[in-house]
This record gives C-alpha cells, sequence and structure tokens, in this order.
C-alpha cells in the first residue's frame, strides 16, 4: 500500500523506461520471432502452392491470344457491326493479312486455331489452310485482300468467324466458365448450348450425386463400425482399430487395384459367385468399369475417413445414457433413436464433409475403375489438360470445384473446426 | 457391468432347432455349388440336427468336437480334395463350436442377464454385421498378397493356386519387379524423390509449428489456413495449378519441381502432427534453458527437439507416405524421367500389364504395416513423455 502511494508517476521497468512500453517492446519481439520461425515456411508454400493455385484462376479467365496473334485485326474490328449479317470490309482483311504474316512467321496461328476451335470448330483447319496461303502472299501487291482469303476459303467472308473472333478479341473472357457451365457466348451475351452439347452440368450432377452415394453408403457401414469399436473394451478395439488403419495406411494405388483385381470379369468376386453356383458362368456380373466399380472401391478406400471422426465423438458418450434410457422404460429402438444418436450426430456431420470433399475431388479410383459411366469431373480436368489442351476450360472446371470445396470446408470448420483435423486415430 | 450371466445348459427344444437352421444355411451354399439347392438345405438341416442332438447327449465335449471335426474334413476330402478338406475343417471347427456355444449357454456369458431373447439375438446379429464390414475393408488387401505368387500372368486365382498346387505358385512377378527396369527406375526416382521432399517439409513445418505455437502470434488462424491449405484443395486442381505455373518457370518435368510440389503437399501433415505435439510442451523449459545460460540453438537441440521428436518423426512419416503414395501430381508435374512407382502402377493398371503390381503392392502393404507399427509406438512414446513432464 505504501509502495502505491510513493510513486505518483508511471511503473517503471528495471532499465527505467515505463513498464507499458517495455511490455509493448517485448510482445512485439515475441511478435516478431514467431513469425520470423513462420515466414521460410509461408513464402515456400506460397511460392510452390499459393501461386500456382493463383495462377489456375488467372488461367480460367485469360484470354490475350487474339488480340496478342492479330492486334490490328482486332482494332480494325471495332467498327464491324455483328448484326450486318455480312463480312466485314476490306480494312479488316487489309490487317489480318498483316497480322496472320507476322503470325505464320513466329508459327502463333495454328494456336489461335485451335484456340478458336474450341468455340467456332472448322477453326483450326481454316487458320492452318490460311497460314500456307498468306506464307506465299506478297503484302504490297496481292490487294484486295478480301477477294483473296474468300479465295482461300470461304468461311472468310461468312460473318460467323468474325463474330468469334470479335467475342473474344478483349484480354479477359468469361468465355470458359460459360462452357464449363453448358453455355457459350451467343451474339447477345450468355445463350445455352444445344442439348447435344451439354456435358459439364451433367457431370458435375454425376459426380454430387455420386459423392453422395458414396457419403451415405460410408455412414452406413462406418458407424456400426465405430460403434462397436468405441463399446468394447479398450484391448479388443485397439485390435479391431488395426483393421481400419491398415487400410488407411495402404497406398491408394494397392487398394485400387485390390478392386480392380477383386471387380472384374475374371474376378475374386465373380469367380466365388460362379463357384457358388449363384451365378452362372456366362452371366458374370459387370461390376468394374461402371458406377457401381467406383461406388464400392471409394466407398471402401474413404471409409477410414468416416470411421475415424465418428469414433472419437462416440468414445465421448457415456454408455451409462443408453442404461439409463431403458431403465427408464425406452425400448432398444427408442433409446438409440432418442438418447444416442443425436449425441453422435456432430461425428456424422464431420465424416460426411469430410468423406464427400474427398470424393468430389477423386482423381485416380474413377480413372481405374470408373470406365466412362462413373468418372467425375477431375477426370474432365485431367482430360482437358493433358489431353484436348484447353487449360482455359480446365482452369475454370477446376476453380468451380475449388469454389464447392472451399465452400464445404467452410461448412466443415462451422460444425467442427478446422483445428479438430485428427489423423490416424 | 457387473452382474454378467452365467452359463446355464439351453433345452433341447431351443439349440437343436437353431443348430439345423444353420446348418440348412450351410447347406444352401453347398448345395447351390454342388448342384441341388433343396437337397443341400435339407441334408444340411438334418445333419445339423443330429449332430447336435447326438453329439451333446451321447459325447463329453471336447471328444465330440473333435469327431465333428474330423467328420466334416472327410466330407469335404470327399467332395473336393485339398480345397475341400480345408473348407470342410473350417465348417467341422465351427459347427463344434457353435452346438457347444449354445448347448451350454455360454452365448448369454458377459451380457447383461436381464436382456430378452430378441435382444441377445440382435446383439449377436449386430456382431455379424460389423464382422462383415470389417472384412469388406480388409478383404481387397488380403487377396492382392496370394495373388502376387501367381505363376500365370493373371489377374485371379488358377485352379492350380486353389488346388494348392506348388506348381501354380512362384515368385516370378517379384523376380519382375526387381530386374525390370522400368520398375527399378521407378523405384529408384520414388525414393529419390520421397526423402527430398520431406527432408524440405519437415524442416521448414518444423520452424513453423514451434513459430505458430507462441502465444501472441498475429494473423494465425490465416496462417494456418494457408499452411493447411494443400491438404484441402483437391489433388487433381493442386496438380492443374502446378502444372501451369511450373511450366511458366520452367520448373515442370524437372526432378525440382516434383520435389517442391511434394514437400508442398507433405508440409500440412508435419504442422497438424508437430503442433499437436507442442501443445503437451512446457514453454517454461525453454526458459529454464535460457535461464541457465543457453542460448536459443543450443536450447532448440538439447531441450526442446529431444521432447518433440515423436511428434516431428511421425510429421516426417506422414509427409514421406504423402510423397511416396502420390501419383496425381507428379502425373502431371513430372515427365518421363521422374517416373515413381505409383505412376507406373498407375500406368500398369491402366494398361493392365502384368500382375507385377501385385507384387509391388505386396511389398508396399509390408511397408505400410511396418511403418504403421512405427507411427503407433511413437504415438506411445509421446504420450508418455507427455505424461511425464511436469504441468
Amino acid at each position: 500500500m505504501t509502495d502505491a502511494t510513493q510513486h505518483s508517476g508511471p511503473m517503471l521497468a528495471a532499465d527505467g523506461t515505463p513498464l507499458k512500453r517495455s511490455l509493448a517492446r517485448a510482445l512485439r519481439m515475441q511478435k516478431i520471432r514467431a513469425l520470423m520461425l513462420i515466414a521460410p515456411l509461408l513464402i515456400f508454400v506460397l511460392v510452390t502452392f499459393i501461386l500456382p493455385i493463383a495462377d489456375m484462376l488467372f488461367r480460367s479467365v485469360e484470354n490475350q491470344i487474339v488480340r496478342d496473334t492479330l492486334p490490328k485485326t482486332v482494332i480494325a474490328l471495332q467498327d464491324w457491326d455483328p448484326a450486318s449479317g455480312a463480312a466485314p470490309g476490306e480494312p479488316v482483311f487489309a490487317a489480318l493479312a498483316q497480322d496472320m504474316k507476322i503470325a505464320v512467321e513466329a508459327k502463333s496461328h495454328t494456336r489461335l486455331g485451335s484456340r478458336l476451335n474450341y468455340e467456332f470448330t472448322g477453326a483450326a483447319s481454316l487458320f492452318r489452310k490460311s497460314g500456307r496461303k498468306v506464307k506465299r502472299m506478297d503484302l504490297d501487291t496481292d490487294a484486295p485482300f478480301k477477294e483473296t482469303f474468300i479465295d482461300i476459303d470461304k468461311k472468310w467472308g461468312e460473318p460467323e468467324i468474325w463474330k468469334t473472333i470479335k467475342r473474344y478479341s478483349p484480354a479477359y473472357t468469361n468465355g470458359y466458365f460459360l462452357n464449363s457451365v453448358d453455355m457459350r457466348k451467343g451474339a447477345d451475351g450468355a445463350e445455352a448450348r444445344p442439348e447435344n452439347q451439354r456435358i459439364y452440368i451433367k457431370l458435375f450432377g454425376r459426380t454430387m450425386v455420386m459423392s453422395m452415394v458414396i457419403t451415405i453408403s460410408c455412414i452406413l457401414l462406418g458407424y456400426p463400425v465405430a460403434w462397436i469399436l468405441a463399446n468394447l473394451p479398450m484391448r479388443q478395439a485397439n485390435l479391431l482399430m488395426i483393421l481400419v488403419l491398415l487400410p488407411f495406411w495402404t497406398s491408394l494405388l494397392v487398394r485400387t487395384s485390390a478392386w480392380k483385381v477383386m471387380l472384374q470379369q475374371q474376378g475374386v468376386i465373380n469367380d466365388t459367385l460362379v463357384w457358388l453356383g449363384l451365378v452362372a458362368d456366362d452371366a458374370r456380373l459387370i461390376m468394374i468399369n461402371n458406377q457401381f466399380g467406383t461406388i464400392v472401391a471409394m466407398t471402401h478406400i474413404l471409409l477410414p475417413f468416416m470411421i475415424l471422426p465418428l469414433y472419437s465423438v462416440m468414445q465421448t458418450i457415456p454408455p451409462t445414457y443408453l442404461r439409463a434410457a431403458k431403465s427408464l422404460g425406452a425400448n432398444n429402438w427408442t433409446a438409440f433413436w432418442r438418447v444416442y444418436f443425436p449425441q453422435s450426430v456432430p461425428g456424422i456431420g464431420a465424416g460426411s464433409i469430410l468423406v464427400f470433399i474427398l470424393s468430389i475431388g477423386y482423381y485416380i479410383t474413377p480413372e481405374i475403375v470408373g470406365g466412362t459411366k462413373g468418372v467425375f469431373i477431375s477426370n474432365r480436368i485431367a482430360y482437358h489438360i493433358s489431353s484436348s489442351l484447353n487449360w482455359g476450360l480446365a482452369a475454370a472446371l477446376g476453380t468451380i470445384l475449388l469454389a464447392v470445396v472451399l465452400l464445404l470446408y467452410w461448412c466443415y470448420d462451422k460444425v467442427v473446426g478446422i483445428d479438430n483435423v485428427k489423423l490416424g486415430g | 457391468m457387473s452382474t454378467l450371466s452365467i452359463a446355464q445348459r439351453t433345452p433341447v427344444n431351443f439349440y437343436v432347432p437353431v443348430s439345423a437352421a444353420a446348418g440348412a444355411f450351410a447347406g444352401l451354399l453347398v448345395g447351390t455349388s454342388q448342384g441341388s439347392t433343396i437337397i443341400g438345405v435339407l441334408a444340411g438341416a438334418v445333419i445339423l440336427a443330429v449332430l447336435a442332438f447326438g453329439a451333446t447327449t451321447l459325447l463329453a465335449e471336447r471328444p465330440a468336437r473333435w469327431g465333428i471335426l474330423a467328420a466334416f474334413g472327410l466330407a469335404g476330402l470327399l467332395i473336393g480334395a485339398l480345397p475341400g478338406l480345408i473348407v470342410g475343417l473350417m465348417f467341422g471347427w465351427f459347427f463344434g463350436w457353435f452346438i457347444f456355444w449354445l448347448f451350454e449357454g455360454r452365448y448369454r456369458v458377459g451380457l447383461p442377464p436381464y436382456l430378452t431373447m430378441g435382444q441377445v439375438l440382435w446383439h449377436y446379429t449386430f456382431r455379424v454385421i460389423c464382422g462383415a464390414i470389417f472384412v469388406f475393408l480388409i478383404t481387397p488387401i488380403l487377396v492382392v498378397l496370394p495373388l502376387s505368387f501367381n505363376a500365370q500372368d493373371f489377374f485371379t486365382f488358377t485352379p492350380e493356386m486353389l488346388a494348392f498346387d506348388p506348381a501354380g505358385y512362384s515368385l516370378k512377378h517379384y523376380r519382375d519387379f526387381l530386374t525390370n527396369d522400368a520398375w527399378q527406375d521407378a523405384l529408384r526416382n520414388s525414393l529419390l524423390i520421397a526423402p527430398m521432399a520431406t527432408l524440405l517439409s519437415v524442416s521448414f513445418g518444423t520452424l513453423a509449428a514451434i513459430g505458430l505455437s507462441q502465444p501472441h502470434v498475429p494473423f494465425q488462424r490465416v496462417i494456418m489456413a494457408v499452411l493447411i491449405s494443400p491438404m484441402i484443395v483437391p489433388l487433381i486442381i493442386s496438380a492443374a495449378g502446378m502444372y501451369f505455373f511450373y511450366s511458366r518457370i520452367g520448373l515442370q518435368g524437372t526432378y525440382m519441381g516434383v520435389v517442391l510440389a511434394h514437400a508442398a503437399l507433405g508440409i500440412p501433415f508435419v504442422i497438424i502432427t508437430v503442433t499437436a505435439t507442442l501443445v503437451g510442451f512446457d514453454q517454461s523449459l525453454t526458459r529454464a534453458a535460457a535461464n541457465m545460460g543457453a542460448n536459443p540453438v543450443t536450447t532448440f537441440f538439447r531441450v526442446q527437439m529431444p521432447l518433440i521428436l515423436p511428434g516431428v518423426i511421425s510429421g516426417g512419416l506422414f509427409a514421406f507416405i504423402t510423397s511416396f503414395d502420390e501419383v496425381v501430381v507428379v502425373l502431371f508435374v513430372g515427365s518421363a524421367g521422374q517416373k515413381t512407382l505409383p505412376w507406373q502402377m498407375f500406368t500398369g493398371l491402366r494398361e493392365q500389364i502384368s500382375p507385377t503390381i501385385l507384387a509391388v503392392a505386396t511389398i508396399l502393404v509390408v511397408i505400410s504395416i511396418g511403418l504403421l507399427t512405427v507411427v503407433e509406438l511413437l504415438r506411445r512414446r509421446s504420450e508418455r513423455l507427455r505424461g511425464m513432464s511436469p504441468g
């Protein structure tokens, strides 16, 4: 008491600075030290992971190839009215001739052709053909170019290809996104694609439905297992836990190849069924390369991700509650449904979201056991990256998938909290 | 659960019909495979009813069970040679056990005495369902093991294998794995990439985890979200992004690119396990070390590191497995020169070249059992250490 009354000024630290400032400095030092420890990793992850993702997002809207390859044409086209129903005039063709001359030198006209081919079928061959002719063209003497180009290919005389070039001349486009929801840029804004070209909405839908089926099968199979693990004596539960953890730790490729071995027509399951006489030898079940194969294999692969969170939630439910409910007159079902089940719902929520998120992004298993009917949106993304080389569309599809996953993770964070992610029991 | 029921003999009109029902079910399977379902069901029911009644009234338990075992083994041998003998012995053992389990009322042991008949039935039905799910979980992995010793180039059991003929088995797929250049290159690449990636993610990850578990970290949630993100984003999206970006900066198709990509994927696992270990770490130990004159580096290596080592090692194992098992990202970021083991398996599965894949799979299963044991031991050790440290 006497100390407090003696010092009327601010409290001082040992070196004479006010205690408040001294503490603030210590806190700041602590923060800087923590950040310094984190910084190397943060930079590493930003460069190796976050930048690539950002690059993908950028590529899904980027469209500089048209204005880079045909700069003069794009400017000349600004005066052309697409609604006129006729090809543009001579100045545009002159600009095109100049641009093409440069593009052919740089061999970039074929790339532009294949880019425009995504939007206008026939553009690739049109540009390749015109490129060969333009090479021999003399810019000073061969005017008028309009006739020359129309001579090369009649398509130059029709407004369609010009509309496509004009539509895709801005540096950024929503064309890839429209494409990935089965729409395209039409004369006035977005329009739906014809019935027979719609695949992505269906594919997204199938990915969602199959992921849902996989999640539900995981709940149905995982719930009893988690229950028995949580209610058996510790020693037995630990032994059975190995049966859950072993598949969890086994290589994904091993499990997928195992399912291929099991499910194929000359495979183990069919052989067993034939041996038991349940199925005739000439009527073997087709269980692979269809949706059934994907669902069975992925349920098996993702089941541990359902069992582990369910188990950790069920462990915290006291078994006495069930006995109390029964002693108060509830029958088995009521006791389970009204007392036990509501307490296990957080585990179901956590497990379901985890399984769902993992399954909508799966690539390897559907690729191997899914055939054509059982593939997911990720297989389409891979196809566009490595086979059709339509990277922009792949990026747009990836962006949509990423948005869905992040939304689900946000839900996961609300339900269980991201910090509660546990690994292998 | 203090008062449990004791075994009480059950009346004849209980255990004989139940045994007969089990026999009918087994007869259904055997009968169908032998051509006649109805005869199988009837014969099964009759045989089991007679056996149950005879064995329990005429003989003591031990000779009765041996007798049933022998009888079923012999019947199996007559129907289907060596495999039949094994199936027969399995049936014989099961029915011998089952009859006396019912007869002596042992099924009630360990259950509360107030359960009704229906509840007991449900209890065991539930066990059987769970057993079936465990079978579903483990069978695919177990099926791969014997198939990898197949002497034929088939993905399925040959008649010789089922007859346990030594000629049906061989090590040729293992020999192929060990001598084939494609597989050996893949193995070498995997062994070059995974340790480097693990080293990168463990060293950066441990430092960052220590930084993250300090008491005052600004933007902790945001930083954590960024660091965990490689685990959250679907692999195909990571692969696509990395493919685009790494081909821009010339890393696509290089050893460096694959290592960096795999290190990024392994980091969340290191962060999660090491921060979890650090929760139990007593920060006053570092202050005590500093108090006694140790500089931060000495404190880290002599005091903090030994205590969090189990967490670091298991994080490293997770990172190693992630890289060793990863195929989607390496498919895109790598080129033919970085073909890893999973990639080789993936192409093999797509084109279905040879059961060498199954030999590799068996080796990988054995490795994963080993790693599982190591991680479990480390976890226990870590818990023990945590129990010892004050606070």
